[in-house]
């Protein structure tokens, strides 16, 4: 059982202010991911939960109880650095019973929890070997290890994949969900990653500028981002933005002029929009179909073909448009394309980029993690043809 | 050694000439600094005639003076006094300059570089402008001709040398080890004893070396605060210049006696040395 709490948390040094008041609720067994742009504050933020650095303002609560004051080691959690951070002149052993020696557990005992975690991570060969004599994938797994035997309510990992390549990085990644499962820990996460924040999180935190943008299962975030930042920062490749004008509202939803002309009804609620404000339309690359009547044009400059899929980016006016199509579209650079999109997957931004709300929900947008397993589950055995 | 493993290779044709010249100048370079040395190796090995005759490498070597001045005065005691007092002052030196070096490094304020520039900047000021303070403030607490005396002194002038490299040392340690070891349960001396030192340990060695070497080869503070119970080598060897004239080949040979000690140390621990000074540079 262990939860987290931060209550209007703020940081500064010197007279910059990174953390400028964050609340959060993470709740026990959860997989939280914070994303964000680099020096957003993430790394902050999670060494203030570690207690490696220490709040300006408000309150840090692990199972209810106020944390600000205690020592990084009397919290219950355990830190994965994005450097490992593994002890050079100590054994893998060593490094992972380091914090049961400091605690004067008997040697026995130590080398059995040693034992324990390094079966959970396939580490047992390695027992006696140096840091300096693993591979990278094998040093994060010390480090994993080094956490896992501390038996922590929650987990802290900063980056932890970031220094391993790519192959590797899947790998791993399908072993911390394991381990998630395995250990029924809490979980908070820092990455760079989309696909790590997108297949991991059970919760999503997106960071910019030391406040927090949304919190949201993936599905909804991705679906229903609540402003511009978010709409741009999640998914990949980048959403693409238009500026467009109101051309009436109704109960339907906002109608406005594409650019070209051509009018389209977007199902969101724009009872609050002021008559003439400037509006930003939203549509993802992979929402855009190519498509001979479509209401918008404009003409190939690269064309990425990655075989399953190709990437087109479509000069519009003075916008580079992207454009995630077939694998085996014809076109070639410098043709003309028409395309268009479907209403109900477009987004509106106003003036202050944010989102105005959708008339419904998407289907998915409430799915959570384990509704994922449970709907796959029963499908294997047959398998998809 | 690897640049050069690696380069061969590379350019065949002008490495060689190239290599022969700079390895020539090394050799110079290395046979000037060492010159003086070996002069004064051979000079004890000289009778008192011939080491003020023509200089000349040739000659026949005699034990003559070292026999001299094992038969003046007891060359251990002074030995002794110098090796107490060298290892005594570095020895408190990395005790106070450790926890300073900690803090400056892990711990940094807005004034620690001004606070290290300033410790340095106490280097500049030539030691006799506080030397009749020192010498009184000694006499009255009967420090005078102590061992105490002059390690307190040498701990004192080495101090600054000694927190500035453990600084610059510290200060290459990533800190996410310490985090680590902080986030493992470690108190600060934890950290410092089953982390920081074992760590840090070639740079502390050659810290430490520097130190001894500095307190051992140090005469201004000896020759003004000893007389005869704590004065270490340097004073041992001034015993020999002055009332009847000067006696070259026994000078050469207190001195040779004198050196060789910590030339054999700084012999035996070259490598941790090297590897010492150039900590940050070869990582
Ligand atoms: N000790 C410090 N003193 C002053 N400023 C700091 C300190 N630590 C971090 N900052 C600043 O705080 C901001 C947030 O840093 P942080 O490391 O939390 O970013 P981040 O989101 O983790 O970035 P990245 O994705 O690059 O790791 C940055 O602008 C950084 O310069
Ligand atoms: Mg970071």
């Amino acid at each position: 059982m262990a939860t987290l709490q931060l209550k209007n948390i703020t940081k500064q040094f010197g007279d910059t202010k990174v953390i400028k008041g964050i609340d959060l609720d993470v709740n026990d067994r959860e997989f939280v991911v914070f994303v964000g742009p680099s020096g957003c504050g993430k790394s902050t933020l999670m060494r203030m939960i570690a207690g490696l650095e220490s709040a300006s303002d408000g309150d840090i609560l692990i199972n209810g109880q106020r944390m600000n004051e205690v020592g990084p080691a009397d919290r219950g959690l355990a830190m994965v650095f994005q450097s490992y951070a593994l002890y050079p002149h100590m054994t893998v052993e060593g490094n992972m019973g380091f914090s049961m020696r400091l605690a004067g557990v008997p040697k026995e005992e130590r080398r059995a929890k040693v034992l324990e975690a390094a079966k959970i991570l396939q580490l047992e060969p390695l027992l006696d070997r140096k840091p300096k004599a693993l591979s990278g994938g094998q040093r994060q797994r010390v480090a994993i290890g080094r956490a896992i035997v501390r038996n922590p309510s929650i987990f802290l990992f900063d980056e932890p994949l970031s220094n391993l390549d790519a192959a590797l990085r899947v790998q791993m990644r399908i072993e911390l969900a394991r381990l998630h499962e395995e250990l029924d820990a809490t979980m908070i996460y820092v990455t760079h990653d989309q696909i790590e924040a997108m297949t991991m999180a059970d919760k999503i935190v997106v960071l910019h500028d030391g406040v927090v943008e949304q919190v949201g299962s993936p599905m909804a975030l991705y679906h229903h981002p609540r402003n511009r930042f978010v709409a741009g920062f999640i998914g990949s490749p980048k959403m693409n933005f238009f500026s467009v004008e109101q051309h009436s509202i109704s109960s339907d939803g906002v109608t406005v002029r594409l650019p070209g002309g051509r009018p389209c009804t977007i199902p969101v609620a724009g009872e609050q929009l002021a008559r003439d404000e400037a509006l930003e339309l939203g549509i993802r690359p992979e929402h855009l179909q190519l498509d001979e009547n479509g209401p918008l044009s404009g003409q190939i400059k690269v064309l990425e073909r990655l075989g399953g899929q190709t990437s087109l980016y479509v000069q519009m006016g003075e916008l580079l448009i992207t454009i995630m199509a077939d694998g085996d579209v014809a076109y070639r650079v410098n043709d003309t394309v028409q395309f268009g999109f479907a209403a109900e997957r477009a987004h509106l931004f106003d003036a202050q980029g944010v989102a105005l709300e959708s008339l419904s929900q998407h289907p998915l947008a409430s799915l959570t993690r384990q509704d994922n397993r449970a709907a796959t589950e029963p499908a294997a055995p047959g398998g998809q043809v | 050694m690897t640049t050069h493993r690696n380069s061969a290779p590379a350019h065949t044709r002008s490495l060689p000439i190239r290599q022969l010249v700079l390895t020539l100048l090394g050799w110079s370079i290395a046979l000037i600094i060492f010159f003086p040395i070996l002069w004064m190796v051979l000079t004890g090995f000289k009778t008192e005639t011939a080491a003020i005759a023509d200089p000349s490498f040739i000659f026949s070597p005699t034990l003559e003076s070292y026999q001299a001045v094992q038969a003046r005065s007891g060359y251990a005691r002074f030995a002794l006094n110098s090796v107490a007092i060298a290892f005594g002052s570095t020895l408190l030196a990395l005790l106070i300059a450790i926890p300073s070096a900690y803090a400056m490094a892990f711990l940094p304020t807005k004034r620690t570089k001004g606070t290290l520039l300033w410790m340095l900047s106490t280097k500049m000021l030539p030691p006799v402008g506080v030397l009749v303070p020192i010498y009184l403030i000694f006499r009255d607490v009967g420090l005078l001709d102590t061992r105490t005396g002059l390690i307190i002194i040498y701990t004192l002038m080495n101090l600054p040398i000694v927190v500035w490299m453990l600084y610059t040392f510290f200060k290459d340690m990533p800190k996410d080890i310490l985090e680590a070891g902080r986030m493992d349960g470690a108190s600060t001396l934890q950290e410092v004893f089953f982390l920081l030192l074992p760590l840090t340990l070639p740079g502390i060695a050659s810290t430490g070396l520097l130190s001894v070497i500095l307190s051992w080869n140090e005469a201004f503070w000896s020759l003004n605060l000893t007389s005869s119970k704590a004065a270490p080598l340097t004073a041992y060897i001034a015993s020999f210049s002055s009332p009847e004239g000067l006696f070259w080949a026994k000078l050469s040979a207190a001195s040779t006696m004198a050196i060789a000690p910590i030339l054999i140390l700084g012999w035996m621990t070259q490598k941790q040395m090297v590897r010492g000074l150039t900590f940050g540079a070869v990582k």
